[in-house]
């Protein structure tokens, strides 16, 4: 069974971070679970944990009054979920819902968010990582836009 | 005195042009998708056989409304049977959508570059496809699976605009259902009920199984996909002279004579449609070459 | 070995030729040009007529004297009787549910195999003629039609004793001398009084043609007289283009301002695709008759420079004029090279005279290669 510290060391996400931070971070991490089904969070609410998906299946949803829930993307595992915690007012978007059975690796961004304000260094090596995510999910997200597949000119 | 051309239309016909078409017999048409339909036809003659390469396309005829070019889509260990998948989206292809079992169409090929098969054995096989694009490379597959002991990993990673659009359904749930091939379908917008991948198709890249220092990759489906989908490739490290793709432009004649089909100095139906990414990366990115 | 002519030996010649069922075509005068059609005497040429042609301009006026061929090249090419304008490919009548090509066509045909004599073809033509050959007649698929009408052709050149001032064919290396690709070869001289031909023989069937003709071998002075009439319209050519790394040059310049600049002036209206000797894109038509009972496929010419010309569903690939004139330009200077092993420009200048806006595809070359990289835009900035 390996360590929660191991497995964030092991991550691309925390690579290169130096030891003393990953077990900064451990210290703020814990195992959790979601059914299908269920909610992992929803919009307009509190964020303050992000995660790191292990297992499973997350869909990006959002509610409208006259296509109900639609997804936007989908995650697997690997994958990063929720940058909201970081970024004021800390307030999720959008709703995330595990489609599968999912474990993930809930990180507590309260503390974590508290900790980047007394330690720059840290702050910024978030700050890094997350702009590159942001970007990758952006470039993503454009070409969604293009409607690549669409006949019309 | 005026020189006309009157007798030398006449000796036009005297040689075997390689213009004219040779009658095929729609034996099925299966509806894929709204406007996406599946021709499965056979040479008139008995005793006739087609055969092709996987990558390659035909020139189908309508009679007296137009001829067009389009991938083969079935088996080509299968002499008798030539299949065709296409969208039904201008004159000729939407009368070829009303032609039934008995009806003809008159075919000329098959023309072009196909896929690398030589060159993919022994490798891991990454395919994407592209919507439509899935068509031309449902061949490979065939060929794959039929001598699978020649390759190493194979993946399919197919994107469609929405779950509506996801053509040969049946065929990818039995493939995913094999050991020895990985499927993953991603739509670039979902409707109600659809549990599966959301994003685009190049999303599904950076986490697929296969080893990129080994791999050689096709891809077939829009350009701009082509592009991306070369680029995460790179980016996982496949290697740039490992990647392969189907192009398409306007044809009239499928034999590199009526010039249509210039995609800088390449004649798309004889220099490709299946190119290396190496050989067009530069022009893939130049603006209405 | 060089012979030498009368001017009334030129009649024997397109009478021998007669005599062997060719058809002889020449250049006649019609509608204010000289053009290429059927000749059945040397009246039918345009005798003591010369051109004045600039970019944008033809005119035909009286020359000096009673020259045969004393006159560039007009608004054809004779690209038209080896890949018509117009071509029925085939026909297919319909059966049950099918169709059937119908016998009745190739029967006939078999009675009238076409034989051309070209009588007049220039330098820059032969090497244009050359140029469709290895489009036409040496690829994996040929043209039926272009290589049987090919096989039984029989080309008279003619040396150019004038040339206009929209030719460059020497900067091109295709003249004004004629050095192969023909059956024989005619030099006009017409000076200090004199008027006569030199003639070489090119092949077999030259000779066979030839003998019929009467002639006498020529003297050094009349020989040297001949040199004389190809050199001097070698010094009096104006126009030259730069081909040295070309291919390069424009492969490496595909988002140079020109293009936009250039784009601009031209009219997208195709002069130039038809009346350039070597271009060779074409078309197909479908088409029934009435009763919908017999389809008809035709093969005519088209043009890159039509919108229609790259459109696969969603649209055309290439929109703007400015596109449409760099893909003919690079494909004439640069690709044509990768795929064909040659230039795809002969230097006749027909494009530069009879393109409205009078473009000038020598200049075009030229203000890209004397740019500097400082000028061009960085890429995929869209103006406006």
């Amino acid at each position: 069974m390996e360590s929660l510290e191991a497995i964030l060391a092991g991550h691309s996400f925390f690579r290169d971070l130096e030891q003393k931070y990953i077990h900064l971070v451990t210290g703020c991490a814990s195992n959790v679970r979601f059914d299908a089904g269920r909610f992992i969070f929803r919009e307009g609410e509190e964020a303050h944990q992000f995660y790191l998906l292990r297992q499973g299946k997350v869909a990006i949803e959002v509610f409208t009054p006259h296509r109900g829930h639609i997804t936007i993307e989908t995650l697997d595992e690997g994958s990063i979920l929720g940058w909201s915690w970081l970024i004021p007012p800390y307030n999720w978007h959008f709703d995330a819902r595990a489609l599968e059975m999912t474990r993930a690796i809930a990180l507590d961004g309260k503390c974590l968010r508290k900790k980047c304000e007394e330690d720059h260094d840290l702050g910024f090596e978030f700050l890094k990582r997350f702009a590159h995510i942001m970007e990758q999910r952006l470039a993503s997200t454009r070409l969604q836009l293009l409607d690549i597949y669409d006949v019309h000119a | 005195m005026t020189y006309t051309h009157e007798r030398g239309l006449e000796t036009a016909d005297l040689v075997l042009s390689p213009m004219i078409p040779q009658q095929f017999v729609i034996q099925r048409v299966r509806r894929e998708t709204e406007d996406t339909f599946t021709m499965e036809l056979e040479p008139e003659t008995t005793s006739a056989s087609f055969s092709f390469k996987p990558g390659q396309f035909n020139m189908v005829y309508v009679f007296g409304v137009g001829e067009i070019p389009i991938s083969i889509s079935g088996d080509s260990s299968e002499p008798r049977s030539l299949v065709h998948t296409t969208r039904a989206v201008g004159t000729v292809t939407k009368v070829m959508d009303k032609l039934k079992k008995g009806d003809c169409v008159g075919i000329r090929g098959p023309y072009g570059v196909p896929w690398p098969m030589d060159a993919a054995r022994g490798k891991d096989i990454v395919i994407v496809a592209g919507g439509i694009g899935i068509a031309p490379l449902r061949p490979c597959i065939y060929a794959i699976l039929r001598n699978r002991e020649n390759y190493g990993k194979v993946v399919l990673l197919y994107g469609t605009r929405t779950p509506s659009d996801i053509l040969f359904r049946d065929e990818l749930e039995r493939w995913r259902a094999r050991f020895d091939l990985e499927v993953y379908v991603s739509v670039d917008r979902a409707m109600s009920g659809w549990k599966g991948s959301v994003g685009v198709v190049t999303t599904l890249i950076p986490k697929s199984p296969f080893d990129p220092h080994n791999a050689l990759a096709m891809i077939c489906g829009p350009e701009v996909m082509i592009r991306f989908t070369a680029m995460e490739l790179i980016k996982r490290g496949v290697e740039t002279n490992q990647i392969y793709v189907s192009m398409e432009r306007n044809m009239k004649c499928g034999i590199g004579l009526c010039g249509h089909c210039q995609f800088s100095h390449y004649f798309v139906c004889k220099d490709g449609p299946v190119f290396r990414y190496t050989d067009i990366k530069e022009n893939l990115v130049k603006w209405e070459i | 070995m060089l012979f030498r002519i009368e001017t009334s030996a030129v009649q024997s010649l397109i009478e021998a030729l007669r005599q062997r069922k060719y058809n002889v075509i020449g250049p006649i005068r019609r509608g204010g040009a000289i053009v290429y059609d059927q000749i059945a005497s040397t009246n039918d040429l345009p005798k003591g007529w010369t051109d004045e042609q600039r970019p944008g301009q033809y005119r035909l006026r009286k020359g000096d004297d009673d020259r045969f061929f004393g006159f560039a090249v007009g608004p054809q090419s004779w690209k038209q009787f080896l890949f018509p304008p117009t071509l029925k490919l085939f026909s297919v009548d319909r059966n049950g549910k099918g169709f059937a090509v119908p016998t009745k066509n190739r029967e006939s045909a078999q009675a009238r195999p076409e034989q051309l004599a070209f009588f007049g073809v220039r330098s820059c033509e032969l090497y244009a003629i050359a140029a469709q050959d290895k489009i036409f007649g040496s690829g994996e698929y040929r043209d039926p039609y272009y290589t049987e009408i090919r096989k039984r052709l029989f080309i008279v050149a003619v040396n150019c004793s004038t040339s206009a001032d929209t030719c460059f064919c020497s900067s091109m290396g295709t003249g004004p001398k004629a050095k192969n690709g023909y059956d024989l070869l005619l030099t006009e001289v017409a000076a200090n009084g004199a008027h006569f031909f030199t003639v070489e023989v090119g092949s077999p069937a030259g000779e066979n043609i030839f003998k019929n003709v009467p002639h006498v071998p020529a003297s050094a002075e009349e020989s040297k007289s001949a040199e004389l009439v190809v050199s001097k319209t070698a010094a009096g050519m104006k126009r030259s283009m730069d081909t040295s790394g070309i291919k390069e040059l424009l492969y490496a310049n595909s988002e140079h301002p020109e293009w936009e600049k250039v784009g601009g002036r031209c009219l997208s209206c195709a002069n130039c695709t038809m009346v350039c000797p070597t271009c060779f894109c074409s078309t197909v038509e479908d088409t029934t008759d009435l009763s919908g009972s017999r389809a008809t496929r035709t093969r005519t010419w088209d043009s890159c420079f039509t919108m229609a010309f790259s459109y696969i569903h969603g649209g055309s690939v290439r929109t703007s004029t400015k596109s449409r004139y760099r893909q003919w330009m690079t494909h004439k200077l640069a690709s044509w090279i990768d795929q064909f092993g040659t230039s795809g420009c002969v230097g006749c200048g027909r494009c530069i005279t009879w393109c409205p806006v009078g473009i000038d595809i020598t200049d075009e070359a030229r203000v890209i290669r004397e740019s500097t990289s400082r000028e061009r835009e960085p890429q995929n900035t869209k103006e406006k």
